[in-house]
Formats: C-alpha cells, structure tokens, sequence
C-alpha cells in the first residue's frame, strides 16, 4: 500500500478527468450518469481512507504513509499523515458523498458542478497530506478556483459580488503566506515540513523603522501564516467574507466550505504556526485569545439578529471557530486535542445544519426566518432532526459538540480563566440563538399559509442526514477513537513547543 | 567570411535568403495559390531555423570579428522567437483570409522582423544591436498599420512609428554616450573596461538612456503609453504577435545588455529597473480594470507582466534570469492561447473585441470557455497552474536577493490583477445572456487553444523540464 494516499487524493480528480472527457450531453440520462459517476468517485476515497487504518500506528508519533519524489527546483511531492491530518482526511471524505447525494436535484450545469467538487475533494485532501511546504501552498491556494465557480455558477442572486469577495479576500491573505514559504525556503534550505519543524527560526528582536519587533524573523513569519490562516479560518475580524460566501453559495457549496474548507485555516496553525513559530505564537497568545473571545461572542450577539436562517449558521460557524483558535493557543493537550474535535464536530454538525436549510430552501425558495413557523406540524421528521442538530451546535452533552468545547475550555482554564469564563458565555450566547431559532422555525402556530403544503424529508434526505446523526451521537458518547488518533501526535507538538520555548 | 561563421550564421542566413526567394515568388508569381505557399513556406522555414539552433553543436561562439554571439543564452530566446512566430503566423492566416488582408507582404515583414530580432539578441557589440532593433522595427510599424483602409489601424501605425522612433533615438544617444565614455561599442571591452578601471558618470547616464529606450520596446511604465492604442487598432494576429515576440525580444535583449555588458555595476542599474518594475506592476493592474476592450485590456496585462519580468532581473542573480527565461516561455503559451481565442471572436462575421460580448460564452461553446479559463486564471498566476510557477520562481529570486518588498509589492499587485481576470471568467461563466458570438473556431484553431490550456496544467509535473536549459542560458550570461 505505498500509494494509499496518492490513491486517495488523486480518485476524485480521476473521476472528474473521466467526467469530462468522456461524458457528453445534456439530457437527464447523461446528467444521472454524471451524478452516478461522481458518487462512485466519492465513495472509492472513503473506502480508501478506510484501508488507512491497518497500516496507521496510532503509537508512533510522526510521519506514516510517507511518499516522496522529485518535484522542480529541489521541492519535493512528499504527501504522509498523524494523528493530526487522519480525523481531518477522514471528515473530508464522509462529507463528499453526502454533499454529492445532497446535490442530485441539480440540473444546471451537472456535469461541471460535479467535476468541481470533484477536483475540489483532491485539492482539500491534498492540503491535508502534503508534508512540503510548497506544495501545501498550491493546493490550498487552488481550492479558490472550483470554490468560485461554484458561488458563481450555481449560487444565489448576488453571487457574483459573493465570489469576488471569497476569492479577492482569501488571495490576499494567501498571498503573504507564500513570501513566508520563500523566505522560509531561503533561510532553512528545505521545504520540508518534518524537517521545518525542528527548524529554529530566529526569534532574537529586531527594530523596524523605530519599533522593537519582539520575536524578530518568527513574528513576521508567524503573521504572514496568520493572515492566511485567519482569513481562512474565519478569525472575527477578517470573517466578513463568510456570511456572504455561505448565503451565496449552493447547499452543497455552504457543506464543503463550513464542513472542511474552514478547517484548513485551523489545520494549518497546527502544521506550521505552532511547531515553526513557537516564540512568535506565546507572544501572539493573548492577542489571538481576545479576537476569539470577541469572535465567540461577537459573532453570537450577531447570529442572534439575522433573518437568513444561512448567514445565522454562517456566524455561529465563525463562533464555533473561535472555540477552536482558542484551543490551539493555549497549548497544551486537552485544549489542542479539543480544538481537533471541535473542528471534526463542527464539520458533521455545520454540514448538517445547512444541509437541513437547504431542504426548506428547496421547496419553499426563501431562507427567511420569517416566513417559517409552526414547521413542527407540518414537517415533523424535518423538525425532529434540525432540533437534535441545532442542540449538539449549541453544545448540549450526548453530542460531539460537548466534547470538543468541553476539553477546550478544559485546557483553557490553566492558562487563564478569565478567558475560559468569557468564553463559557458564548455557549450560553449560542444556546439563545440556537433556541430562539428553532422557536420561530420550528414552534409555534403556522402563521404562513403559503407553507401548508409543505412535504417532509424524502428518502434522500434521510439518507444522508442519518449518517450524520449516527456520528454526531457517537463522538458525543464515544470520543476516544477520534481522541486516542490524535493524542500522539498532540503530544509530541506540544513536548516539542515546551522544549522550544525559551 | 570563414567557414566558421557560416556555420555560426546558419538560420540568419537561411532566413535572409528565404526572404528574397518570398519576394521574388510573391513579386512574378501574383496568385492566391502561391501566396498560400508563402506562408506555408515561411511556417516551415521558421521551424526548420529552430531546429538548427536547437542541434547547434557549440555551446558559445562569436562571429563576424566578435560583433555577433551565438550562446546557449541567445539560443534560448531564439528558438523561443520562431516557435512562437510560426505558431502565430499559422493562425494568423484564417483571420487575414477573412478580412482581405491576406497578402504576402505579411509573412515577408515578418520574417525580416524575426530576423532583426534573433540578431538583435545575438548582438555582441551596440551597433550590431541597433540594426538588429530597426530591422525589427520598421517591419513592426508597417505590419500594425496593415489594414491600411482602417482609420485606427493606420492611427496604431503612425503612433507606433513615431514613438519608436523617439525611443530609438534616446537608445542611440545612450550608445553614444557609452562609446564616448569608454571609447568601444564591443559588450565583451566595455565590460573589462568597467572592471578594471572603474566607470565614468557618463557611463550611467548612456545606460539609462538605453534602459529607457528598451523599456519602450519592452512597454515597461512609464513608456507604455503606445501599447493600449496599437494593440487596440492593430489587426488582432497583429497585436498578438505585439503581445508575444517582440517582449521576448526586448526582454533577451535587456538582459543580454546589463548582464554581458554592465553586469560588474548591477547596483547602478538596479533601482531603475526596480523603480520600473514597480510602475509597471501596479499600472498594468489596475489600469485594466476599468477596460471594456478585451485588447486593451492584454495590453495592460502585458504591462504588467512586464514588471514581474522586471522584478526577475532586478534581483540581478543567475536565479532571477532563470525565472526571468521560465516566466517569459510560460508568458508566451498563455498569451498565444488568450489570442488565439480573440482572433476568433465574432458576430455574424464582424470582429468582436468587446469583453460585455463574452457574456455567458458558456452557453456557445463549453469547451472554449474552459480553455479560456484555464488560460486566464494562469495569467492571473492562480495555482496550481504554471503562470503560479512563473510568478513563484520570479519571487524566489526577489527574495534570495534582499528584495522582499519589491515581491510583497509584486503580491500585492498580483491579487489587483486577478481581478480582471476574474471578471472575464465571471462573464463567460456567470454573466447575463445577450447577444452571443458566434463561437466558431477553425479546428487548427481550437488545437491551439486546448494545446496552451493543456500545457498549464501540465506544467505542474515538471514546468517541461524547463528548469535545467533556463538554467544553462543563465549561467551563459552571466560568465
């Protein structure tokens, strides 16, 4: 099994290459064979990352599956996996299927819609192998092309404006990672990630047109992977592109992006910020611990004044992610192995959410709050999942959403309470919007006459909600398997930031 | 003449010789058939020039008493030019055909233009250069005004002629500020001059007269102002040729100049280039938002192009003009590719070159429209297609060189650029539908097309093994 990875990364985009190729037509046969196909070329990575298991010694720490070749100029095509990167591949190729399921009723375009998703699965499950820093940068940066012909082609009405922003945003903060990569290349010589980590950047301060820079070169680095990551993440305050791609976006454009493409941001604090930087990220801890304290309950108070029941989840998503920021700073392992949950709860449960939001938009063509109510009568399987959906978002215990905020505010507290307790308010926060929400969608009287008639969950929709209902219930009551993955691996980064830290 | 120089001239010689022979055909025998031939011939020619460069045997040779140079360096660029030129040439045919502008003065300028160029960039001495750049020149300003019943056409002939040939006269009082102060007009002389007894004030001021004069030539800020115009009102295989030839030639020979010539003073040159490079970046970006013609709009992207070549040879290093020589190649596919798609541009037989006519081009043709896409999100250097890598390796060599402001500047422009090139994808894929073109491409055209769109995917692999000759040419130029 020497190209079990490669196998896994490169299936998807194999299937579109066939797609495009060789399928021809625009009739509902050749777009269910395009539907057909894509599926299948989903669920072969899953299966993949299945065989993943025997050969992945959850007891070693580092590198497993390791593959290597030549790439140009010295880099080198190095793709291989820990317990950090395995949960992650692992929520990337369940959601895929179930977004593809979720997408059969598209009839524009299919063909493309599919090759985009497709070449899309490639390029997040390549960020999250890749062990060269190079690489690494192309496939996250080219996961902007198919994610902005998505908005665009199949979103909303401002799409346009949605995409742009998305794309010109995400760029730019992308754009000041790559000089980081150069430099770093410059300075170590290597591109390797195994190697970088035990690379020492040096931390000595500088001055800079007058000002002391404390942690000299490591800062700067630090702050160029920031401004990528945080873009990416969202951190409140680079997040305003979310809320506008999230609404935009077609339901299976919203799962990909909150289920995974939000977790690149997180993975990557964990893969190069933490071990690379270590000096630059104490010195940095405080200031990303108050923007996440601010984002979880900024963007909570913001959540709970929205009428797109979309951009709703769109900031509780940003909240969520402060949860996660805040478990990566504070470094050490129950707040990082936290933080790992959370981005893997956060993924089933978001994708989830708006899964469900995409039902009713389906049949009704409108996100606005407003308009529901009394759902509970009229759909009552529908309304049984989005309550027990919006509970684990709230965090509530039997769910994964427990357990990941739980241990984050669990590691947190040793390194400062009054953070810990600010950020206890924001489940609090999420709890009165999550409640409030499904009070005026769920509850209540029918007041919208234009909603009789409304037909509760199909087949379909059951079938891939159930599974996500199936995991969020697992993890809630048996986290270990996902705990157990990642703790060497967390070990090891977080031994390794107390050697370093001087 | 020696044996040796016969052997060392071979392509210039074939190419002087097939141009007379083309004359003579196309001046006795008037018809449309042999015309035809002409151009097939010229195709050819240029193709078979390439391939005796590319099985030249030596790696670096001087001819014609040492005024001439023939090194892997000017190899490079060459068979670059007449790749390029054939391939533009052979797609220029179906448009001139169309428009009545099939006459076989076309090929014959530009064959004396190919000419000028390769001796241009194998020019060891400024004299030689100067011929080399007018040759190339004069065909230029005749070819842009071709459509000679067009008043725009005419009017990109006129302003093309007489800002050359300003810039040509500030490059020649360079020259002669340069000869006056070290007394040769040899690369190989001046240089050792500079070495050993240091330079003269007038030294500096000559070479920055040249680096205005190529600037122009190169339409580097702020000489560009004759690009958007000629590009505009030249006949479109004209301004693709613009677009792609004469840069490579500009930029070969910019390089050949401050690398053979002032390479001991890169300092002193260094700033202009940047200063330049700077300009260049940011007009090309944000200047071509705001065009509604998508021929205007490649002449702001070649602006700024420019300035990332720029940036590539300010960093002054054999690793800058390794990615200088990368970025340059892949320049060329992608721009051929662009213009091979507006060359075909039309509506019921009229030339479009509107960008709002792309609307919802999707709906007309799938295949171009991907092709397209490909092409422009590489221009807009978007990984993981090989415009990425061009622009990637350009940054590296910045940095390697101290010049990390210059590439966050570069970044910066970059994400502007990309844009207006979004926007062009944004109408093709996700615009409102209106009146369409009508999508037809020749099927050679389309080849073209798919070849270059292909090839910046392909590029990820192995950038075509480009690596290790741009490496060698480098690496020529600078010993």
């Amino acid at each position: 099994m020497d190209y079990l990875l490669s196998l896994i990364i490169f299936f998807p985009s194999f299937g579109a290459l066939i797609l495009g190729i060789f399928l021809r037509g625009e009739n509902l046969e050749s777009n269910n064979n395009a539907k057909l196909l894509t599926l299948v070329s989903t669920i072969a990575p899953l299966i993949f990352s299945i065989f993943i298991f025997p050969n992945f010694n959850s007891n070693v720490t580092g590198f497993q599956l390791v593959e290597e070749y030549q790439w140009l100029m010295g880099l080198t095509y190095k793709v291989g996996i820990d317990g950090i990167s395995l949960p992650l591949i692992l929520l990337t190729t369940i959601t895929m299927p179930i977004v593809i399921i979720s997408s059969w009723k598209i009839e524009k375009n299919v063909k493309e819609y599919m090759i985009c998703f497709l070449i899309l699965e490639t390029l997040i499950l390549g960020v999250f192998c890749s062990l060269d820093l190079v690489l690494f940068y192309l496939f996250f940066e080219s996961g902007l092309i198919p994610m902005f012909l998505i908005i665009g082609i199949w979103g909303g009405n401002n799409r346009v404006y949605a995409a742009f922003k998305f794309f010109l945003y995400t760029l730019l903060g992308s754009i000041l990672m790559l000089f980081a990569v150069i430099y770093m290349w410059t300075v170590s010589g290597t591109t390797d990630i195994t190697k970088l980590m035990f690379f020492d950047f040096n931390s000595s301060d500088f001055e800079l047109l007058g000002f002391n820079i404390s942690g000299g070169i490591q800062s700067i680095l630090w702050m160029a992977f920031f401004a990528s990551f945080a873009v990416k993440l969202p951190m409140w305050p680079f997040h305003t592109w979310l809320p506008d791609a999230h609404v935009q976006a077609p339901t299976g454009g919203s799962v990909v992006l909150a289920a995974i493409l939000l977790k690149m941001g997180g993975y990557g604090f964990l893969r190069f910020s933490l071990p690379m930087f270590p000096d630059a990220s104490l010195i940095f801890q405080n200031f990303i611990f108050s923007i996440s304290v601010i984002a979880i309950i900024y963007t909570s108070l913001v959540a709970l004044m929205q009428k797109d029941i979309k951009k709703l989840i769109a900031y509780s998503s940003v909240a969520h992610m402060g949860f996660v920021t805040l478990g990566i700073f504070s470094m050490n392992q129950q707040s990082i192995d936290g933080a790992i949950f959370q981005m893997i709860s956060h993924g089933i449960i978001s994708a989830a959410l708006f899964l469900l939001v995409g039902v009713i938009y389906d049949r009704m063509h409108t996100r606005d709050i407003d308009f529901y109510g009394g759902l509970v009568s009229l759909m009552p399987k529908y309304a049984l999942f989005f309550i027990f959906f919006t509970m684990a978002n709230v965090g509530l215990p039997g769910t994964s959403g427990f357990v990941g905020e739980f241990l984050v505010l669990l590691g947190t507290f040793q390194v400062s309470k009054l953070v810990t307790i600010s950020a206890s308010l924001g489940i609090v926060l999420s709890a009165c919007y999550g409640l409030w929400l499904s009070r005026r969608i769920i509850f209540g009287n029918v007041t919208n006459n234009r909603l009789f008639g409304i037909t509760d969950l199909n087949r379909i929709e059951k079938l891939y909600l159930i599974p996500l209902i199936v995991l969020t219930l697992f993890l809630g009551i048996l986290p270990y398997p996902v705990l157990e993955i990642t703790s060497n691996s967390v070990d090891l980064l977080v031994s390794h930031l107390t050697q370093n830290l001087k | 003449m020696k044996t040796i120089d016969i052997l060392t001239l071979g392509p210039e010689i074939l190419l002087i010789i097939y141009s007379i022979i083309a004359i003579l055909t196309a001046s006795f025998l008037k018809s449309n058939r042999s015309y035809n031939l002409i151009f097939q011939a010229t195709v050819i020619i240029f193709l078979i020039s390439a391939l005796i460069l590319y099985f030249t045997p030596f790696e670096i040779q001087t001819s014609v008493n040492g005024i001439f140079i023939r090194d892997t360096f000017s190899k490079f660029f060459q068979i670059l030019i007449l790749l390029s030129v054939s391939c533009l040439l052979f797609m220029s045919k179906h448009y001139l055909q169309k428009n009545n502008l099939f006459k076989p003065e076309y090929p014959i300028l530009i064959i004396f233009s190919t000419l000028g160029m390769m001796i241009m960039i194998s020019s060891n001495n400024f004299l030689l250069l100067y011929l080399g750049l007018e040759i190339q020149s004069l065909s230029l300003y005749v070819v842009s005004s071709f459509r000679r019943d067009n008043y725009k056409s005419t009017e990109a002939g006129l302003k093309y002629f007489v800002l050359g040939s300003l810039s040509s006269g500030l490059m020649l009082f360079g020259i002669s500020l340069i000869y006056g102060s070290t007394g040769s007009i040899n690369f190989e002389i001046i240089s050792s001059m500079i070495k050993y007894e240091g330079f003269f004030p007038g030294i500096i001021a000559g070479l920055v007269f040249l680096i205005c004069g190529f600037a122009f030539k190169a339409s580097a800020v702020p000489f560009h102002m004759w690009t958007p115009d000629v590009y505009e009102g030249s006949p479109t295989p004209v301004t693709a040729f613009f677009a792609t030839v004469p840069k490579l030639a500009a930029v070969g020979i910019l390089l050949r100049v401050l690398f053979d010539c002032f390479g001991q003073i890169v300092e002193s040159w260094q700033q202009v280039i940047i200063l330049i490079s700077v300009l260049s970046m940011f007009l090309g970006s944000v200047a071509a938002i705001g065009q509604n013609n998508i021929k205007r709009l490649m002449a702001y992207s070649s602006i700024g192009h420019i300035g990332f070549v720029l940036m590539g040879i300010a960093s002054g290093t054999d690793k800058g003009i390794s990615a200088v020589l990368i970025y340059m190649v892949l320049y060329i596919i992608m721009n051929i590719g662009v213009f091979v798609f507006i060359v075909n541009m039309e509506r019921n037989g009229v030339a479009v070159t509107t960008i709002d006519s792309l609307n919802m081009y999707n709906n007309v043709s799938k295949s171009q429209t991907l092709f397209l896409t490909i092409l422009l999100f590489s221009l807009a250097g978007i990984p993981p297609l090989a415009g990425f890598f061009g622009k990637f390796f350009i940054f590296n060599a910045a940095i390697n060189a101290g010049l990390s402001w210059l590439a966050v500047m570069g970044g910066i422009a970059s994400v502007i650029a990309a844009f207006y090139y979004l926007r062009i994808v944004y109408l093709m894929y996700f615009g409102v539908s209106s009146d369409p073109l009508s999508g037809k491409m020749p099927t050679a055209h389309w080849i073209i097309l798919s070849g270059s769109a292909l090839l910046m995917l392909i590029g990820i692999i192995n950038l075509y093994g480009l690596e290790k000759p741009s490496f060698l040419a480098a690496t020529s130029l600078i010993n």
